[in-house]
């Protein structure tokens, strides 16, 4: 064992440490859409905008150890992410990278490099949401076109996106229901395509229907063969990470609970002085530890050129328990005062703490939910039964 | 970066599972559970060929010199059939005398120690429930130009079994010491008491006007106090080691289980019912597999983080364990809670388990204090 990164990964360290501290100043306005641009434009020409790409699609090409460094130090200062396009950079991107033509290759990588415009992502339909490849969307060949008729749902983003990756069903009747799916990519504005924003319950309008009424998405938009579509998923979705970079991020979080442990009051004496408040903090530490040093035996798997796949659930599952509980400890520690909602004057810390409260299922729920990721560990790694 | 095992440390995983499978299975387990002090004086004599209780021992007392991640290894297996034996206690008391002796006390107490004539155990504490050095309250009496010793110390692991025991006492003119006493000398006795988990004997130390000598200490003062916070961290990281092969065993019995077991037309296993406490289980041993291996590497490459880290390991196994070790009953059905089946076995392991080197209330409390609460 040997915690230590090698001398020229700690220079990169450095070198983003030195990139941060030029182009990231305390009073930076990370929301504002002008600082952002230049910050899209900057991180990109320094080839950190999908990092560990092959250089000839245009990415860094770096290694995975350099991107956890990348991503730690970003973390640690609260950096905006490392290009804007979230879903490309996500799975669009490295779906195109494996299945798609040189003319999609050419066509898309670079925008999504560049942070052109966002990409959404069509998979769940009303009736299929954990149970994917139940999908119903059809997609009918018509020459050489998809004729697109049906309906997603809790697609997130969908309202300013320019682009989908939308899976469709092209054979009816397959003889495994895996079979028959096709993925396409399709413009949002073709006509046809119908957007309506859902609000979820922390007020926010992140996700939307999207209905398709005889949507014609042309041949040399489909990603990978037809029928291939959920080989296509599958496997982009399956670029599982070591999640060390959530581990950065989480840890924040328990400093800023800690932060208002202190400030906060409970049975007339400070919180801190509480051994139930006491104790519950340190049990969050103890399981963001676990999920850092996890992720650290996940990170020693890919650099020895071994996949991931199931294991990640572990840290999936902890960190949904984690957002859901931290959430709902801050509201304890602050008693009525957690009521005010959404900010106002009157509001603790601008309102943030109930915010984060009510938003936890986008985590929680969005990358498929804690009971999903229990059937993935019993079934796919403990070799149970599937139900 | 690695957080992973040589191959040497693979290897010898790899022994230690074929010797225990082969030697001490579950079935010898039970058996050792009814033996006298749970011990066996020809595996004990096959775990010193395999050169075990010398593996943390300075060549130059002929030992292995080897760190704590291969005793983590060692006692991971060793959980894993919850083979009764010695090496968790001795390892302990061997780490303190090589942490806390001078090299003439080195000389004196390990090559015995690894050549297995000799076991040893550590009787620090006069209030084990709180692992700290408050918790030392036994004080010698001067007599004449020497001092002597009068007490008794309870919970002590394999106490009826134990040579050699590294007892931490206070002297009122110097403070905090640390010693060897041999239970040859006279005025010393000790002996075990039945246990919840007969592979896990507990018991008493008594010592009746026990002369000191000077070839008996290890170090006093602030050095002393520092040894024995080391030497409770490492108790804690051993338990948390040990935990994760019962763990794991406990884990294997359920799946196999649930596998096999049919209740309306179709494996238990099939059912959600039965997989997701199963894979709340393996998240549990995941983690604390993670936090236990680093606390580990840190006892040798790391220490000022050692004491975090062995609280973090500590309390997270103390609260799976419990948990674990109703599960692996709970879900089997009647057959789980009957003698003859081994479910049973690993809640007894988890009932041991909590308290030793401190509860999850206590480890969170230092948790909390270290981390600026």
């Amino acid at each position: 064992m040997d915690f230590k990164f090698t001398e020229e990964e700690e220079s990169f360290r450095l070198e983003v440490r030195e990139f941060l501290d030029a182009n990231l100043p305390a009073d930076a306005k990370k929301n504002d859409p002008t600082f952002v641009q230049e910050w899209d434009r900057k991180v990109r020409e320094k080839g950190w905008v999908g990092y560990t790409w092959p250089k000839e699609v245009g990415g860094g090409g770096g290694t995975i150890a350099k991107q956890v460094i990348l991503k730690e130090e970003m973390s640690a200062r609260r950096a905006p992410s490392l290009g804007s396009c979230f879903m490309g950079l996500a799975w669009v991107g490295p779906g195109i990278i494996q299945y798609g033509t040189e003319e999609q290759k050419k066509r898309f990588i670079p925008d999504i490099l560049n942070s052109e415009y966002q990409w959404c992502t069509g998979y769940s339909e009303p009736n299929v949401g954990s149970d994917l490849a139940a999908l119903q969307c059809r997609g009918e060949r018509e020459g050489d076109e998809y004729i697109v008729n049906g309906q997603k749902i809790w697609t997130s983003g969908a309202a300013w996106s320019k682009w989908m990756i939308l899976l469709v069903r092209t054979d009816p009747n397959p003889r495994v229901k895996h079979d028959g799916i096709t993925c396409l990519l399709v413009p949002m504005d073709s006509p046809g395509v119908e957007v309506r924003p859902i609000q979820n319950m922390a007020g926010y309008s992140m996700f939307a229907e999207v209905f398709f009424n005889d949507v014609r998405v042309p041949i040399e938009n489909r990603l990978g063969d037809e029928g291939e579509g959920w080989r296509v998923t599958i496997s982009a979705l399956a670029n599982e990470r070591s999640g060390i970079a959530e581990v950065t991020q989480m840890t924040r979080k328990l400093e800023e609970l800690k932060s208002l442990a202190k400030r906060s009051r409970r049975g007339g004496r400070p919180a801190t002085k509480d051994d139930q408040v006491r104790r519950r903090l340190a049990r969050f530490e103890a399981r963001i530890e676990a999920m850092r040093l996890n992720g650290l035996r996940y990170l020693t798997k890919q650099l020895k050129g071994e996949k991931l796949s199931s294991e990640t659930s572990v840290n999936k599952l902890h960190r949904a328990e984690l957002e859901v509980e931290m959430g709902d400890f801050a509201l304890e520690l602050l008693g009525a005062a957690s009521g005010y909602f959404p900010r106002s004057e009157a509001s603790p810390d601008g309102g943030r703490w109930p915010f984060q409260a009510l938003n936890w299922p986008e985590v929680v729920i969005g990358g498929g939910t804690p009971n999903i990721q229990k059937n993935i560990i019993s079934e796919r790694i403990l070799g149970l039964p599937k139900d | 970066m690695n957080f992973g095992f040589t191959e040497e440390q693979e290897q010898l995983r790899a022994s230690a599972r074929r010797f225990l499978d082969d030697r001490c299975p579950i079935t010898e387990t039970r058996k050792l559970m009814l033996a006298d002090e749970a011990f066996s004086p020809d595996l004990w004599a096959e775990i010193t060929a395999l050169g075990w209780p010398a593996i943390l021992i300075p060549e130059a007392q002929g030992g292995l010199g080897l760190n704590w991640l291969e005793m983590a290894v060692l006692l991971e297996e060793t959980g894993r059939t919850l083979a009764p034996s010695p090496l968790l206690a001795t390892a302990l008391a061997t780490a303190t005398i090589i942490d806390a002796g001078s090299e003439a006390a080195r000389t004196r107490w390990l090559p015995a120690i690894a050549a297995g004539t000799r076991t040893a155990t550590l009787a620090l504490l006069d209030d084990v429930d709180a692992p700290e050095t408050a918790s030392i309250t036994l004080e010698a009496q001067a007599d004449g130009d020497g001092f002597r010793l009068n007490g008794m110390r309870d919970f002590i692991l394999d106490a009826g079994q134990a040579d050699l025991f590294v007892v931490a006492f206070r002297r009122p003119d110097a403070g905090l010491q640390l010693a060897v006493i041999e239970k040859s000398l006279p005025g010393v006795s000790a002996c075990s008491f039945p246990t919840v988990d007969l592979s896990k004997r507990l018991g008493r130390l008594t010592l009746e006007n026990v002369v000191l000598t000077s070839e008996m200490l290890l170090s006093d003062g602030p050095l002393a106090e520092e040894a024995i916070t080391r030497a409770l961290d490492r108790g804690a990281v051993a338990v948390c080691a040990e935990s994760i092969g019962a763990a794991e065993s406990a884990l294997n019995l359920l799946v196999e289980y649930a596998k096999t077991r049919m209740q309306f037309g179709a494996p238990i296993g099939k059912y959600q019912g039965v997989k997701h406490p199963l894979a709340e289980i393996f998240v549990d041993i995941e983690s604390f597999r993670s936090l236990t291996y680093y606390a580990a590497w840190a006892i040798d490459e790391s220490p000022d983080e050692l004491p975090r880290q062995a609280s973090l390991a500590k309390a997270y196994v103390s609260d799976a364990m419990a948990r674990i070790g109703i599960d692996s009953v709970q879900l089997h059905g009647a057959i789980g809670y009957t003698e003859e089946y081994d479910a049973q076995l690993f809640l007894k392991r988890a009932k041991w388990v909590r308290p030793a080197f401190g509860d999850s209330d206590w480890h969170y409390d230092r948790a909390a204090a270290l981390g600026g609460l």
